[in-house]
């Protein structure tokens, strides 16, 4: 099964532009000093004791240069490739002049060495060492990245690849690891200021006088209206992001070489701050393998979206002798990252141009489902609505619409974007433990389960794309228990003030009320969205499975839930002790959309 | 192994779709007029029936295995959907509730909030949702005994209290603690007005966190080579009272054209339609009652090309002869400036703004020999950081 090389990913290090410069034995970032150009990765370090030299340098990509955080003198950092059942020590030296941490994402180990200060450990002072030493126990794609502050912008994270201990059940020829992230020669805490004195900065979409978006004047009005802009789908843009493929800008020409008829691995690893990715590679169909680590019943598709923090493995096949261009591009369709897969060095495939940017529908003003036009006559018997979505109609189509059940005063047709009637904060539907005040700007009406969607911009193009719903574990659960206890987590927010928190309160008004769960509880925990962003939202420690509609219900550490709709997930909290929860979306981190969920350990104490 | 990669090509359904009708929405906080027919919308594939009646109250919804069908080349469709019993909840999804409100064993649901007469479906369309949530909201049952209290704490047991107090206030102000300073000025500019050259400033700022800020302002006008005209500067506490608007309150100290001090209550923000807001009321230290609302509006032409509206309203309780303000209102202004964004922060302007003195204030100016009624043309630069 693994008969050809399997490590031969390493050779896009080579190909691509960026120098390699291996020649001291001691090399410059394991001295501390690093002040030269950060290479592009991405090196690999494996065995029972891994070293790992957080340091500064300069990073340069397509005319963009500035500051970066490299760890082992390259951004990303090094390749951690484990194997399942083996022990591991890694020992982090932060050379920084700053804390620093290193959180192994999607890791089951320990707490206390799950990497984030304040939660599991103080952090790692200047000029020290960390070791995090523990068995592991699973296998697949994951990564690792800073818990400090925002260092995680300035390109300190990298992939962790662990090999199954038996077979893989993955067949496949050659592997890559694509992790995409962002380089911005911006400051990360000068970017979190702009967001929070203006609204839309990064964003040159938007909606002008002049521009021929398929929006009415009504709908014009009724974004006004709310004061939203239906633009805002990343709050950060091409403006100042260059999209990376394993630290390669577009400029940077990276190739995946393969011999035709080979069956390629590509295991990616969304590793930026704050960009969703439409993947694709325009004639060659991608089978989903895997996500978030977790082995997952093949699903073939042309496209996917890819949530910050997710990881999805697909194999890929091509059997011409032609060159293909893998595109990453990002959910506003501001900019893309781009690498090709190529039979010889040097060929090149067509670039697709960038799409459309989309707008945002009624479905991600939490209305979904309330986009209907039909009368209430004779409903037909049968109907599977499961299997409809209305709820990605945008307004204008809506607006073409009858709405016999909202205010519709005028029937001119347009009345169906009329927003009296509506309200977009009825705060009477939030359940009393959501806290009510500026920072919560918008009530989802109707949080419609969007597990089915394929994300922002997706609903409508012309080839398969994949969803939630098409995911199902590889192998069964063993916990076959019904939820003994559910919950309910309102993802809540302020647009115009750059706020975002769980129930109506940012983490620094609530970072004494962890959520608690009893060792071994059965919950389920229903996510609702009452923000018009979708957000990527991730628990440390444990994997949870996804309420898709499957029998084997799909494992993931991370779970996109859609704008104004909502996601159910069933955890098992069977690791003990403190794990952080929360958006990872960077910025929606830092401004306060964080948690600490709390596992008592089985004798009922606090680990 | 390949094997396993093949199973996909088998595994891909046609989603059963139909056409459906007979929406009525009773959502709350909604009016709800009598359906009218209408036209459904087109189904974009063939009509698949695929679903069974729901059983009676909190059974185990039947659902179907959707029925294999060919590698479907084109339609997404879930594939592999087999939405069986999922657990607790019903599966509303695979149920038609078009005979729902024939079913009296649904009984134990409650009810009081749908209208069975023209049932809900799209309330009800949610997959995976129990029916709880159909019900008015509810609080989080609370955790078990056994899931423990109180913060967490779990790892001072391993690092010690005192090393992880440090990392844990960090953590907490670094994650919604954030204060930020802002300084703004919307209007720097240079002015022509009667022939003379003269200069405007109208600028603000804040430091603070997300919900209260010390804010402060300052404006002042006057032509070159004359006594200045007026300018002032406010001191003001900023507290965030809903997700677009701030109250604000606070001193104001005019040095111009005569020393004066103000308490300042108002109300700043973004209205409906994007309008920017501020409106204040000001009591002097000689009991003089004076408001002033200002309204701002940015109409993009394109990305960095803006139209900038601007309106200002000022009112006075009584006549302040000394500054030459009239009971009633006393000033108006329109103006209308077009930027040019080469950033975000730094944009050049030019405009034109019109202002009147009304009523008494002026026959105030007429008397002090000015005009009421001033044409200025502007061209400025509004920039912040």
């Amino acid at each position: 099964m693994l008969s050809l090389p399997r490590r031969r990913f390493l050779s896009s290090a080579l190909l691509a532009g960026g120098a390699v410069g291996f020649s001291s034995s001691m090399p410059a970032w394991a001295r501390g000093a690093m002040a030269g150009s950060v290479r592009k990765g991405i090196d690999e370090v494996s065995g029972s004791s891994i070293d790992l030299a957080i340091g500064r340098g300069q990073f340069s990509t397509g005319g963009r240069s500035g500051h970066a955080i490299a760890v082992n003198g390259t951004v990303p950092g090094p390749l951690v490739r484990l194997r399942e059942g083996q022990d591991v020590r890694l020992n982090v030296t932060n050379n920084l002049d700053e804390d620093s941490s290193i959180h192994w994402h999607g890791i089951l180990l320990p707490f206390q060495f799950d990497g984030v200060p304040g939660v599991s450990f103080p952090g790692i002072k200047p000029g020290e060492t960390f070791t995090a030493p523990f068995k592991v126990r699973q296998s697949g794609t994951y990564w690792w990245h800073s818990h400090s502050g925002l260092q995680e912008q300035m390109g300190h994270y990298g992939p962790i690849i662990v090999d199954p201990a038996g077979s893989d059940p993955v067949a496949f020829d050659r592997e890559y690891i694509i992790l995409l992230s962002e380089f911005t020669p911006m400051h990360p805490h000068v970017i979190m200021k702009k967001l929070k004195h203006a609204d839309g900065y990064f964003d040159y979409q938007k909606t002008t006088a002049t521009d021929d978006r398929k929006l009415s004047g009504k709908e014009r009005r009724m974004w006004g209206k709310m004061r939203m802009s239906p633009t805002d789908i990343l709050d950060v843009s091409a403006a100042t992001y260059t999209y990376l493929i394993n630290g390669h800008g577009p400029a940077d020409n990276l190739e995946l070489l393969f011999n035709p008829g080979e069956r390629v691995r590509l295991r990616i690893i969304n590793g930026s701050a704050m960009t969703f990715f439409n993947l694709r590679i325009p004639g060659l169909p991608m089978t989903v393998v895997q996500a978030d680590g977790q082995n997952v019943m093949p699903v073939e598709t042309d496209e996917l979206q890819i949530g910050v923090a997710e990881t999805y493995d697909v194999v890929v096949q091509p059997t011409a002798d032609k060159a293909f261009t893998f595109v990453a591009e990002s959910m506003d369709r501001s900019g893309m990252g781009v690498a090709t897969l190529v039979p010889r060095a040097g060929m090149r495939a067509e670039v697709p141009a960038l799409r459309d940017p989309p707008i945002l529908t009624m479905a991600d003003m939490g209305m979904a489902g309330m986009d209907h036009g039909a009368s209430g006559g004779a409903p037909a018997s049968g109907m599977d609505h499961s299997q409809m979505d209305h709820s990605k109609m945008s307004a204008d189509e809506m607006a073409k619409m009858d709405m016999p059940g909202m205010d519709m005063s005028g029937g001119d047709g347009m009345a169906g974007v009329d927003m009296s009637g509506m309200k977009m904060r009825d705060t009477s539907m939030l359940p009393s433990d959501v806290k009510v005040g500026p920072g919560l700007d918008m009530v989802s009406m109707n949080a419609a389960d969007r597990m089915g969607d394929p994300g922002i911009g997706l609903d409508k193009v012309d080839h398969r794309v994949l969803n939630y719903k098409q995911l199902a574990a590889l192998i069964p659960s063993t916990d076959h228990r019904k939820a003994s206890r559910n919950m309910e987590i309102h993802l809540t927010g302020s647009m115009e003030r750059y706020m975002w928190s769980f129930d109506g309160q940012k983490f620094s008004a609530v970072s004494d009320e962890p959520i608690r769960f009893a060792y071994n509880e059965r919950v389920r925990v229903k996510l609702v969205n009452d923000t018009m962003m979708a957000h990527p939202i991730h628990l440390h420690g444990h994997f949870f499975e996804l309420v898709n509609g499957q029998k084997n219900q799909p494992l993931k550490h991370t779970v996109i839930v859609q704008p104004g709709g909502s996601a159910s997930f069933d955890l098992t909290a069977d690791e003990p002790g403190d794990w952080a929860f929360h958006c990872h979306l960077l910025y929606h981190m830092h401004a306060g959309m964080f948690q600490i969920v709390t596992v008592a350990s089985q004798s009922g104490a606090d680990a | 192994m390949k094997s396993l990669i093949i199973i996909l090509a088998v595994g891909v359904s046609a989603p059963a779709m139909a056409q459906h009708q007979g929406h009525d929405m009773s959502m709350p906080g909604m009016t709800m007029p009598a359906p009218k027919a209408k036209p459904e919308p087109k189904p974009t594939l063939k009509p698949k029936p695929a679903s069974v009646a729901p059983k009676p109250a909190l059974a185990k919804p039947q659902a179907k295995a959707a029925p294999k069908a060919k590698p479907a080349k084109i339609q997404p469709g879930p594939p592999n959907t087999v939405p069986t019993e999922a657990p607790m909840v019903m599966d509303h999804g695979s149920m038609d509730h078009s005979q729902m409100d024939e079913q009296p064993a649904m009984a134990d649901m409650d009810h009081s909030t749908m209208d069975h007469g023209q049932m809900d479906h799209e309330a009800m369309d949610m997959p995976g949702n129990d029916m709880a949530d159909m019900t008015a909201p509810m609080a989080d049952e609370t955790p078990p005994p056994e899931a423990g209290r109180g913060p967490a704490r779990a790892a001072d047991a391993i690092w010690g209290a005192g090393a992880m107090s440090g990392s844990r206030k960090q953590l907490a102000a670094e994650n919604g603690g954030m204060k930020t300073l802002w300084v703004m000025a919307d209007r720097a500019e240079y002015r022509v007005r009667d022939g003379k050259n003269g200069y405007l400033w109208d600028g603000q700022g804040y430091y603070g966190g997300d919900i209260d800020k010390f804010w402060f302002k300052s404006e002042g006008e006057g032509n070159f080579g004359e006594k200045i005209e007026s300018a002032e500067v406010q001191a003001l506490w900023s507290h965030a009272i809903a997700p677009f608007f701030d109250l604000q309150a606070g001193v104001r100290q005019d040095f111009a054209p005569r020393d004066r001090t103000y308490a300042v209550i108002g109300i700043q923000g973004l209205a409906p339609y994007l309008f920017e807001i501020d409106g204040a009321a000001f009591l002097s230290d000689r009991g003089d009652l004076t408001a002033r609302f200002e309204a701002e509006y940015d109409q993009r032409i394109t990305q960095r090309l803006i139209l900038q509206p601007r309106a200002e309203l000022n009112l006075a309780a009584q006549d302040v002869p000394e500054l030459g303000i009239g009971a009633g209102i006393d000033a108006a202004e329109l103006g209308i400036r077009l930027r040019y964004e080469f950033a975000r922060e730094f944009a050049p302007y030019i405009g034109i703004e019109q202002e009147w003195k009304v009523g008494q204030s002026a026959r105030y100016a007429r008397a002090g020999g000015e005009d009421p009624s001033v044409t200025n043309y502007v061209i400025g630069i509004r920039f912040w950081f």
